[in-house]
């Protein structure tokens, strides 16, 4: 699974860095960033799917792979 | 900054006058029919909106009035998402629905920027904002907002009954958004006035309205003074130092901004703490299960913002058009009620229910769009230590005389008296 943010669409409301801090961080202006490449560990793709479900501008993308 | 001029009172006279714009007939009393002749200031919705949303979203879900001069209600998830994505068609000019509509011209800055303004001049003044309110700076207030919270509850000392709306929900904010633009704590008995004035007056003769927001700006052109005289690490310094497109400020944005601070940052958080206790008092089950379950609280906080979100904006249509079926004329006010979105079935399983452990809440409390609220992360943090801070103290509380509570009339709704009986 890998994960990303439409920065067209995150309004930095920080749902993703609250539900997900191993996947997501905020800058300096409080958008969403994502960690390293995007890849989401197999014991973290709870925190990313609630990451993507929670976030109110579904800004938070997934990429289921295989 | 001495020699600064930019904050006379000549200089500011004009973004204070409210003869500039159009007023309409201020019209009230009991409401016909919600679908044709809807009030948010009226008692019935102040008490319970809720019954009067759900009838609307399934019988009429774009609700008109006459009042105000000509406003719509639309009560369904999409159509308010609709409406707060659509910058083109719909202004964020005036946020606050009244018997007064600015002038076209205050577009795209609007009275209190940036709250109030359209693009491309909202992206640059909320730009500036933002790293002031991220979650990382708003925790550095975090101790002491708890250490204030304890204070608040030390001093129930001895008492069986207490008001929690007025003796610890409302001090909380006040104190931290006092502290953040460095105004002196003991004003805040000021502060609250001025949120009533603004946000609650709104059926009040023109003139008596007028010289109420004088006294705000008089009290923030102190205040931009003194931090003048005397300049420290605050916001109100900040945004008197800030720069955009390469100069200082207007000086009407920058007490726009105060302004739009100290309002928005009061009310707001308040209603969520004070409606969250509310609730706690009311559903022993969920009280009980938070208080053995800590860890909870975050996901039980997203569900008190969602069912009782306190905020509720306004936008101002553009011009004339047909839209979801309804004809919209230019300058009719939109209420834009996110507590209706939040509630609406077609987006949320139970919606009409308040469920603590709900997992996914893509709840619309701090608006959508390019307006979500600056201050998210300050109110969840205001939220947050509250609830901690009274769960842990006083785990069993309950509602003295549930029909003593009362709300707050108009488009931030929260307890105004919360009678719990903590002995």
């Amino acid at each position: 699974m890998k994960v990303q943010i439409n920065p067209e669409l995150c309004q930095g409301h920080g749902r993703c860095y609250d539900l997900a801090p191993g996947l997501f961080r905020d800058d300096d202006e409080g958008y969403g960033q994502v960690l390293s490449d995007g890849t989401v560990p197999p014991e973290a793709e709870h925190d990313a799917r609630l990451a993507a479900l929670n976030c109110p501008e579904r800004a938070v993308q997934l990429f289921e792979e295989g | 900054m001495a020699g600064d001029d930019r904050f006379t009172l000549q200089a500011l006279q004009t973004d204070e006058d409210e003869t500039i714009g159009t007023r309409s007939e201020i019209i009230t009393g009991p409401v016909t029919d919600w679908a044709t002749d809807f009030s948010h200031l009226e008692p019935e919705w102040s008490a319970d909106p809720y019954p009067i949303q759900d009838d609307l979203r399934q019988r009429c879900p774009i609700a008109r009035t006459e009042r105000f001069g000509g406003a719509w209600l639309p009560t369904r998830y999409e159509d308010v998402a609709a409406i707060a994505y659509d910058t083109d068609r719909f202004s964020s000019r005036s946020i606050i629905l009244s018997n007064f509509r600015p002038p076209p011209e205050l577009a795209p800055i609007g009275g209190s920027p940036p709250i109030s303004s359209d693009p491309p001049f909202h992206h640059d003044a909320r730009k500036l904002l933002l790293p002031a309110f991220t979650r990382k700076t708003v925790a550095r207030g975090e101790p002491a907002t708890r250490a204030f919270c304890h204070s608040l509850i030390d001093s129930f000392e001895g008492r069986d009954v207490v008001d929690a709306a007025h003796d610890y929900a409302q001090h909380i904010p006040v104190r931290v958004i006092a502290d953040m633009l460095g105004f002196p704590p003991e004003d805040g008995p000021q502060f609250r006035e001025f949120v009533e004035d603004l946000l609650e007056g709104i059926n009040l003769p023109p003139d008596d309205r007028i010289e109420r927001v004088s006294r705000l700006f008089d009290y923030l052109l102190a205040q931009v003074h003194d931090h003048l005289d005397r300049p420290r690490d605050d916001l109100t310094t900040y945004l008197i130092s800030a720069e955009l497109y390469g100069r200082k400020l207007d000086p009407s944005v920058v007490t726009g901004a105060m302004a739009l601070l100290l309002i928005a940052g009061i009310d707001t958080s308040w209603s969520a703490i004070g409606a969250s206790l509310w609730h706690l008092a009311k559903t022993p089950a969920d009280r009980e299960r938070l208080v053995a379950e800590p860890g909870l609280l975050p996901t039980a906080m997203e569900e008190f913002l969602r069912a009782y979100a306190p905020v509720t904006m306004a936008r101002l249509v553009r011009q004339d058009m047909r839209w979801h079926g309804v004809d919209m004329k230019a300058e009719d006010w939109i209420l834009l009620s996110f507590p209706a979105a939040n509630r609406d079935p077609a987006q949320f399983d139970r919606a009409a229910e308040v469920v603590i452990d709900r997992e996914v809440n893509r709840h619309a409390a701090f608006g959508l769009g390019i307006h979500r609220c600056v201050g998210s992360h300050l109110a969840r943090m205001e939220l947050r230590v509250a609830l901690e801070v009274w769960l842990d103290r006083i785990p069993a509380f309950t509602l003295d005389n549930p029909g003593g509570v009362t709300w707050s009339a108009g488009q931030i709704r929260g307890p105004r008296t919360l009678p719990l009986r903590i002995g």
